[in-house]
């Protein structure tokens, strides 16, 4: 820029909250964060804003088409599926699950990410080429295959759709995290700090970890959409969470069968999928965009 | 009596290779950044360390603190020898040592609050925390030209000139006895550089400071050094008291540098030299003489044979083969 | 001397986010033919802006909002973007402060030069094969009147393969490819080392003498200003506070701003005497009212100086933006 806005005195308010507020001027990126919000309270208050119980069967609503088309029903507003299951109540219900798996898979991965990342990137040496290798080694793999195999060793389940998914997840955060602390390591307040006699725990954590966390969040809430969908992948190959437990992959996967006769079983929870996917996309650029100096102004 | 005193330091840095390098038996590369130098820095005094870029002023002045480790020779604080602490003692003698940055935008953390990187000595060497350690910190932010009531601002909130106050502050928490000056004002403008070198003069005075001063501006290092060291690739090329070394500059190498800093006001006295071409690469440098590439003086001894420091006046030294003739560039030229 | 460039009340502004800054406020310059102009300033104080707006080269948020800009009788405000881009370059050329940046790191030496040339110049003989002889003539040409030794085989090669200093001069080259009536040199030797600095400072002198070009020299240290330029302009917070005869401007300055300037300068004379720095920081550009800008940091100040002042003339050939000017004798 001009040397002439190299002086002016920033506004009195922490870096953090000039990104804040960045972020929230993002209309787009408000809107993503409001639909979030929607999923996440479908996913606690699920007994309470689904019409229906999920797992109810009735033979005589199989496939009833949703409320608008003839033969629909307002009680069952998105139609039944095979077993005569309400759609919407289902969908709400297997929110939990993807959005459940999302977080854990994510939280799990970064932080295993972080501390492999940190560790690789500043003691470099041993560590890095060993940290790097098991990297390498499980990037060769395709992500999906890999689960797949997982999941057929372990077999199905929750905590194994999750332990599948984080395996390998964190060596995006790591890479990242590895990347950032070689570049900020060689800064002068990191030399400062170990001159002014810090060690490498004080050095890493609180030093190199708070500048880099920015590009680490970013990162993560776009992996988040990205795992959601490979539960839903899981769920569809009927490797995912078990019947009759609703889940958005494995809801999809059922409406297969019908999906000529009755289109609406595979494509609402086909819908949900495609809206909190995209929605955790927006916001997580117009996350990027707010806290990545890189990419603001 | 001296309070630091380094012996034949050397620091190299050598290339990583490649897997297919070593396999076709490549050799690393070698960066002698320092190489043997000693040199000493009186209890009370400024110590000049001048050159520049790519001359290893920097490097030899983070071996002398350990935080790059040197690879040979020694170094001496207040008669503990650095190079052989262990962790623990290194970490205690930190508190004596300290060093100010260049760079006060890349030396501050940008997401700690002033109070929380001036007060970090404190905490690290136990010195006191809390409210004590804030009253500590305020006292030293208001000794180097800070409001109290700055504290808890983050430093993209202040200038360059109030983020380099902010940085003596930090290496000034501690009490330390000798401070490492990497270049801290060659990144302000004039006006402010003023206003910190002035800061730092009275600090020395004030608590009995001993400064290594490092520099590629002579104007600075002449106006507030006492004694001045030469750099050239690696090597300190003269070494002596400052009136001698501006006044009499024995080296050729000092006598180019001297007459190349443009001069304002009274008409240059003496003649220009100019130097031919650019600094050699420290990866390959020159044999002999490093300097002998771009020496108008030099002699076919200049390229093999390496010069040994010689004494030219009360603790005046230089390296070179034609000290004995007493030539001096800058009465040559014109 | 014939006037080359002119300048009258010049004001650039860039809307920022918490609002206006004025970055250059109603500056006014004469630079004639061949002459050195320097222009002194410190961070923040316009001087790049200055130029970056005659060359046209100001983008959004940043905008040229007043004054005119006639270089060689032509009126350059006035001109489309098509002729600004003739001027660039052909008539007016500008060397930057970061060589490394500034070249293209994918293209060799020679293919950025060989760039200027096809753009603005005409007088290329127009067969193919002629036309590439002529121009790497004309690039060899370049290359070796800026100093590179062998330029014949160092066209081929790209910008990390040379050091600082040359990077500097082969930018320096670029500029002159065209033979520009003006050169800008924007702290052309900031990022060099000392001896290297005096090789550049002296190539330009010396290009300049023998081409009879004009140059501007931006740079914020008063040394390579007193060596090397004819007149000097000190600019303070987007306005010029002094101008006049290099000598006379440095032996005997009359603003208090240029004064501070000198004396903040440390020097091996002034050994064991204190340093008189200038108080206080620049002022911030946004909102500044209409008075003295240096009011607050200035050792003449008093409350009379509150208000907006015009530059007065201060001797022959010399002006400053000072109340208290007979005081300053």
């Amino acid at each position: 820029m001009t040397d002439a806005t190299l002086t002016h005195t920033p506004p009195a308010d922490s870096l953090f909250r000039r990104n804040l507020r960045d972020f929230r001027r993002n209309r787009l990126a408000m809107a993503s964060v409001i639909v979030m919000l929607i999923f996440v309270i479908m996913t606690v208050a699920a007994p309470l804003i689904a019409p229906h119980d999920p797992n109810q069967t009735d033979l005589f609503r199989r496939l009833q088409p949703p409320a608008w088309i003839d033969g629909g029903d307002w009680r069952f507003v998105l139609g039944c599926d095979g077993l005569g299951r309400d759609i919407l109540s289902r969908i709400i219900y297997g929110a939990r699950i993807s959005i459940f798996i999302g977080v854990v898979v994510i939280v799990l991965a970064t932080g295993v990410g972080i501390l492999a990342g940190l560790a690789a990137g500043y003691f470099r040496g041993w560590v890095d080429v060993v940290i790097g290798r098991v990297v390498d080694i499980l990037l060769g793999f395709p992500y999906l295959i890999f689960a797949i195999g997982l999941m057929a060793m372990m077999g199905p389940g929750l905590v194994n759709i999750v332990l599948a998914l984080a395996y390998k997840e964190w060596v995006i955060p790591c890479r990242v995290v590895r990347g950032e602390t070689l570049a900020v390591r060689e800064l002068e307040y990191v030399e400062a700090a170990r001159a002014l006699g810090a060690g490498s725990g004080h050095i890493m954590w609180r030093e190199i970890l708070p500048n880099i966390m920015s590009p680490v969040i970013v990162v993560s809430t776009i992996r988040m959409a990205n795992v959601i969908i490979l539960e839903a992948s899981l769920s569809f190959l009927g490797l995912g969470v078990q019947p009759p437990t609703a889940s958005w992959g494995s809801m999809v996967s059922d409406g297969r069968a019908f999906i000529l006769e009755a289109w609406w079983v595979s494509t609402f929870p086909g819908l949900a999928i495609v809206l909190l996917v995209l929605a955790i996309n927006v916001a997580s650029q117009g996350l990027r965009d707010a806290f990545d100096p890189r990419f603001s102004e | 009596m001296s309070l630091l005193q380094v012996t034949n330091l050397s620091k190299q840095y050598e290339g990583r290779l490649s897997l297919a390098q070593r396999l076709t038996g490549g050799r690393k590369t070698v960066v002698r950044a320092v190489s043997d130098v000693s040199l000493h820095v009186n209890k009370g005094e400024v110590l000049g360390l001048i050159g520049e870029s790519g001359c290893g002023k920097s490097t030899l002045g983070r071996a002398i603190l350990r935080l790059h480790e040197p690879t040979e020779g020694k170094v001496e604080f207040d008669g503990t020898d650095v190079t052989a602490l262990s962790p623990p003692a290194l970490k205690a003698i930190r508190r004596r040592m300290q060093i100010i940055f260049q760079d006060p935008y890349a030396s501050l953390n940008p997401r700690r609050t002033v109070a929380e990187i001036v007060g970090l000595p404190l905490a690290l060497h136990g010195i006191a925390s809390g409210e004590e350690a804030r009253a500590i910190t305020t006292q030293v932010l208001k000794r180097v030209g800070l409001q109290p009531d700055q504290i808890d601002r983050y430093p993209h909130q202040f200038s360059g000139g109030q983020r380099q106050r902010i940085g003596i502050a930090r290496a000034l928490v501690s009490n330390p006895e000798f401070i490492v000056c990497d270049e801290p004002v060659s990144a302000l403008d004039v006006s402010i550089q003023a206003q910190i070198i002035a800061l730092l003069l009275e600090l020395k005075q004030e608590l009995g400071l001993t400064y290594l001063f490092i520099s590629h501006d002579i104007s600075v290092i002449g106006y507030l050094s006492d004694r001045v060291a030469v750099m050239y690739l690696g090597e300190i090329v003269e070494t002596g008291p400052v009136a001698s070394v501006l006044d009499n500059p024995r080296h050729p190498y000092t006598q180019s540098l001297l007459s190349a800093v443009p001069e304002i006001g009274a008409k240059r006295a003496k003649g220009r030299v100019r130097l031919q071409g650019d600094l050699p690469s420290p990866l390959n440098p020159p044999s002999g003489c490093k300097f002998h590439t771009r020496c108008p003086l030099a002699i076919p001894i200049c390229q093999t044979l390496v010069p040994l420091t010689q004494a030219v006046g009360a603790e005046h030294h230089a390296a070179c083969h034609r000290l004995h003739e007493g030539l001096n560039l800058l009465e040559g030229a014109q | 001397m014939t006037v080359l460039l002119e300048v009258t009340n010049l004001r650039t502004e860039f809307s920022a986010r918490a609002g206006l800054v004025r970055a250059v406020d109603g500056v006014s310059l004469q630079i004639s033919r061949g002459e050195c102009l320097g222009v002194v300033g410190e961070s923040g104080s316009g001087k790049s802006v200055t130029f970056s707006s005659i060359m046209g080269l100001v983008r959004p948020p940043g905008r040229v909002t007043q004054g005119t800009i006639f270089f060689d009788g032509r009126d350059l405000r006035g001109m489309s973007p098509e002729e600004m881009r003739g001027v660039r370059g052909r008539d007016i050329a500008m060397t930057m402060q970061d060589a490394l940046t500034a070249l293209n790191p994918a293209l060799t030496i020679g293919e950025q030069l060989a760039e200027v040339l096809v753009a603005h110049d005409e007088t290329l003989p127009t067969g193919r094969a002629a036309r590439r002889v002529a121009i790497k003539d004309r690039c060899v040409e370049m290359l070796g009147l800026v100093g590179i030794p062998s330029p014949d085989s160092r066209l081929r090669q790209y910008p990390h393969e040379f050091s600082g200093g040359m990077r500097q001069r082969i930018m320096i080259a670029i500029a002159l490819a065209c033979r520009p009536k003006l050169l800008i040199a924007d702290e052309p030797t900031t990022a060099l080392d000392v001896t290297i600095q005096a090789q550049v400072l002296e190539l330009i002198s010396d290009i300049r003498a023998r081409m009879g070009m004009a140059v501007a020299l931006i740079t914020h240290d008063l040394g390579v200003v007193a060596e090397h330029c004819d007149r000097v302009m000190v600019m303070y917070a987007g306005q010029v506070v002094e101008e006049g005869p290099t000598e006379d401007v440095i032996g005997h300055p009359r603003h208090p701003y240029t004064r501070g300037l000198l004396a903040s300068i440390p020097r091996p004379a002034m050994r064991g005497q204190p340093l008189t720095p200038i108080k206080g920081q620049v002022p911030n550009l946004m909102g500044l009212a209409p008075q003295c800008r240096f009011h607050s940091r200035c050792p003449l100040a008093e409350p009379s100086c509150l208000v907006e002042v015009p530059m007065l003339s201060a001797g022959p050939g010399r002006r400053a933006r000072c109340l208290r000017l007979e005081e300053t004798v």
